[in-house]
């Protein structure tokens, strides 16, 4: 296998338009969305983030995730050979209307955030019988 | 520890970080297929240590062998959506990853710990007694 191009999984680092107040570089988790007959999920990759570090928010329809990571594990180790850089975790969506926003459950493990976002129940589809 | 605020912290580790981005260490020797976690490797004293990060993983379908100076790694990562549901934005990677990495030091295989813990792997290694350097005293 050697000499085959080597694929490594790019990180993204945070593009957004609100800047942080800290001075370290973040990052925007891959994130996968699907919707399902009553709720849409939004699933993220936050490696290294444990679960109390973890900020979900929802204020003016959109909602937004910080997690951050555990920068102690780090101590006393030297790099020698690096292909991706360590940060926080930082993203934000537009809640679309059909969502509750009172109705939202998070589950976080091993690494993956998953947002289960309940749709309003009158925004469901709805099998109409016919008599 | 010369700082002590942890948001200094994290920037001092991200340009230590960035420094050794691609350095010579491991030169050509690092080969794989798939869609590879990428790797941090480390050096604490005369160990070295591995970090990946390797969200979702099944622990049970990792793999870690070790021989000599050579570690491969192996892995399946499944992302799963479940029936009938409309994608809206795919990013997370999925499939059937493995490497190997040709380490500048021998290992002592039966001294590898490996630990999964937050969608991180890291692979402990101890160099092989025998590998270590000795000082010299001088008569």
């Amino acid at each position: 296998m050697a000499g085959q191009e080597l694929e490594v999984q790019k990180k993204k680092e945070l593009a957004s338009q609100q800047e942080k107040t800290i001075p370290a570089r973040f990052y925007m988790p891959s994130t996968d969305i699907f919707e399902t007959g009553d709720a849409l999920k939004v699933v993220m990759e936050v490696p290294g983030v444990p679960k109390d570090a973890l900020d979900v928010k929802i204020e003016n329809d959109v909602l937004s995730v910080e997690a951050r990571i555990e920068t102690a594990n780090y101590n006393g180790l030297e790099p020698v050979y690096t292909e991706y850089s360590v940060g926080h975790f930082a993203r934000s969506f537009t809640l679309p209307e059909q969502v509750d926003q009172h109705n939202i459950t998070a589950q976080l493990e091993d690494g993956v955030l998953t947002l289960t976002l309940n749709k309003r129940p009158e925004t469901k589809p709805r099998r109409i019988a016919i008599q | 520890m010369p700082y002590s605020d942890p948001f200094e912290t994290l920037m001092q580790l991200q340009e230590a970080l960035d420094s050794f981005r691609s350095s010579a260490w491991l030169s050509t020797s690092t080969s794989g297929g798939g869609a590879f976690p990428p790797l941090n490797v480390f050096r604490k004293k005369d160990d070295i240590v591995i970090v990946a990060e390797a969200p979702g993983l099944k622990k049970d379908e990792l793999e870690i062998q070790v021989k000599g100076r050579t570690i491969q790694i192996a892995g399946v990562k499944t992302v799963n959506y479940g029936d009938r549901v409309s994608l809206h934005r795919r990013e997370r990677t999925s499939g059937r990853f493995s490497r190997s990495l040709d380490l500048p030091v021998e290992i002592d295989a039966d001294k590898v710990k490996a630990e999964y813990r937050d969608g991180m792997l890291a692979i402990f290694l101890q160099r092989a007694e025998h590998d270590k350097p000795r000082s010299i005293k001088i008569a």
